[in-house]
């Protein structure tokens, strides 16, 4: 196992009133795994990384990574896992050559030695290297901070949502780029608030309110949702999701980019009972289906479980 | 239906010495219209909205946003606009009435206006009972919902929206979609940036900007039926792969 986490507690005390950020979680990820932990801001992402980088103490349960316990053996641990924080934090007033060289240095490596780990991703920084990184692009900061987590050839890598406010085009080469990771043994911990990057997970933990709705790959995830899910379309979406809202046999209604996702509280109810309490409606072009649903459908279901 | 554009864009470029930012764009915008303006990072999205919004004056050519000129009507143009940002727009150390009253107050309702607008307001987000509570103690959500209701407070012609669904859970994205429609049936104008590509489905109408130039702008299901794909991500991938400027 490349991490283990077991009942996992962290309290934050603020103006007397204590915020639970992480409710006693467990889980392992085995080594050279892509588990995605993914939950929107506020769920205690951050605070599990911290705690499995040694940046931040628990105040219960226990967890080991890479073999290493994140109590009593914090100093192993920080020699061997990458951590690329949510918020840029190199030295801004520092090339790119540079940091790359501090980040060596402090862990008493030789860029020349691991080179061959980062090269693929320091190449497309290489023409930028004398630009000091406060003056980098969001892009290209994420690419050399992403180099100097891995100038040390770490056994385990943590990176807090990476993607967070990147547009689709870097948010896909970015996954590229981890999964070309994937395949030299590395075992990398990511968090993100992107459903649909669960897809590109081996497993996921869907993470809310500092506990885990559902540990699994995300095929089993799918295959858990418990009723049937329907897409509905017509002319006018936004009618269309009130008139299904009003029936009192409607369990659920959210859009979803050009459909809206329905559910029965009674999952025996058929195509014909949709169309019915559609009907009064007088939409055109109206089309119902029954489909498969997607992590975002689980997350959904799960939250209001 | 002259009547009913509440910006008017024709030939709108902004250069930063030899870097052609927003490189002669041309739309509008309809009274009411839920308006998608897509782009990769570095696009010149951020750019296009400032000079629209009368912070930052065009190079060339020609924009009216509200019945005025982005060149010599700017402080018109801020009057009759409302903007919200990732970044939020509230004060986080001011409670809940206090950003009510402190927004309705500088885009100049009156006091017995103020009053019922915040009744009003906090009945509509359940915020009842919260009025005194400091917004930095707000869950995200709550935050974020409570910043869009303030940026429309002086019931503007157009609301800028500048990615305002970042970090939140499903549900709360989609609540906050539900007072973007109400808006719209309300007859405001929805600008708004995104990079989750199913909300640009609930758009009327979508532009996709690419090295500073709208490449594509219609509808999600014409765009869709153009460029043959089965969603707004690829219509997206694949305009934004032809990206040639660097993102620097």
């Amino acid at each position: 196992m490349a991490v283990t986490v077991q009942d996992l507690v962290k309290n934050y005390t603020v103006k007397k009133k204590t915020i639970e950020a992480l409710k006693g979680i467990s889980f392992s990820v085995e080594k050279g795994e892509i588990f995605g932990i993914i939950g929107p801001d506020g769920a205690g992402k951050t605070s599990l990384f911290r705690i499995l980088t040694t940046l931040l103490e628990p105040d219960g349960g226990s967890a080991t990574v890479d073999g290493c316990s994140v109590k009593d053996e914090y100093l192993q641990i920080r020699q061997r896992v990458g951590y690329m924080p949510g918020k840029f934090s190199l030295y801004q007033d520092l090339t790119v050559q540079e940091n790359l060289e501090f980040f060596a240095a402090i862990f008493n490596v030789s860029i020349a030695d691991n080179y061959e780990y980062i090269k693929e991703i320091y190449e497309q920084i290489a023409p930028f290297k004398d630009r000091k990184a406060g003056q980098l692009s969001g892009g290209m900061k994420q690419k050399l901070a992403l180099c100097c987590a891995l100038i040390h050839k770490p056994t385990v890598l943590f990176l807090d949502e990476p993607t967070t406010g990147v547009d689709a085009v870097s948010r896909k080469e970015f996954w590229e780029m981890l999964h070309r990771l994937k395949t030299q043994g590395i075992t990398i911990l990511v968090s993100t608030p992107y459903m649909d990057e669960a897809g590109l997970c081996d497993r996921v933990g869907l993470i809310q309110k500092g506990a885990f709705l559902s540990i699994e790959t995300p095929q089993s995830i799918i295959r858990d949702f418990k009723k049937t899910l329907w897409s509905v379309r017509a002319d006018d979406m936004y009618r269309l999701m009130e008139t299904i809202l009003k029936s009192p046999l409607i369990n659920s209604c959210y859009p979803f980019g050009q459909y809206h996702h329905v559910t029965f509280k009674d999952d025996t109810k058929k195509q014909s009972d949709l169309e019915a309490i559609v009907a009064p409606g007088n939409f055109k072009d109206v089309e119902i289906a029954a489909i498969q649903p997607n992590i975002e459908d689980c997350f959904m279901a799960l939250m209001t479980e | 239906m002259q009547t009913d554009k509440v910006i008017s864009v024709s030939n709108l470029t902004k250069k930063f010495g030899d870097f052609t930012a927003v490189d002669n764009i041309s739309f509008d915008c309809v009274k009411g219209e839920i308006f998608g303006f897509l782009g990769a990072n570095g696009a010149g999205k951020t750019t296009a909205m400032r000079m629209l919004c009368g912070l930052s004056l065009p190079t060339s050519g020609e924009a009216s946003v509200a019945g005025f000129d982005v060149y010599k009507e700017s402080e018109l143009i801020k009057k009759k606009i409302g903007y919200m940002s990732q970044k939020f727009s509230l004060y986080e150390d001011l409670t809940v009435w206090e950003n009510i009253r402190f927004y309705a107050g500088i885009y100049g309702l009156s006091d017995s206006n103020i009053r019922e607008k915040s009744r009003q307001l906090l009945t509509e987000l359940h915020l009842e009972g919260q009025e005194n509570a400091l917004v930095r103690s707000l869950p995200l959500g709550w935050k974020q919902k409570l910043a869009f209701s303030v940026a429309i407070v002086h019931n503007p012609a157009i609301v800028f929206l500048d990615e305002p669904t970042g970090g939140v859970d499903p549900i709360t994205r989609r609540e906050f979609w539900g007072l973007i429609y109400e808006a719209s049936a309300r007859d405001i104008t929805v600008f708004v940036t995104t990079h989750y590509m199913d909300e640009a489905e609930y758009c009327n109408r979508v532009s996709i900007m690419v090295d500073g130039k709208i490449e594509a702008l219609d509808t999600p299901a014409n765009l869709k039926q153009h460029y043959n794909a089965d969603s707004m991500d690829e219509v997206f991938l694949h305009l934004a792969r032809t990206a040639t400027r660097s993102q620097d």
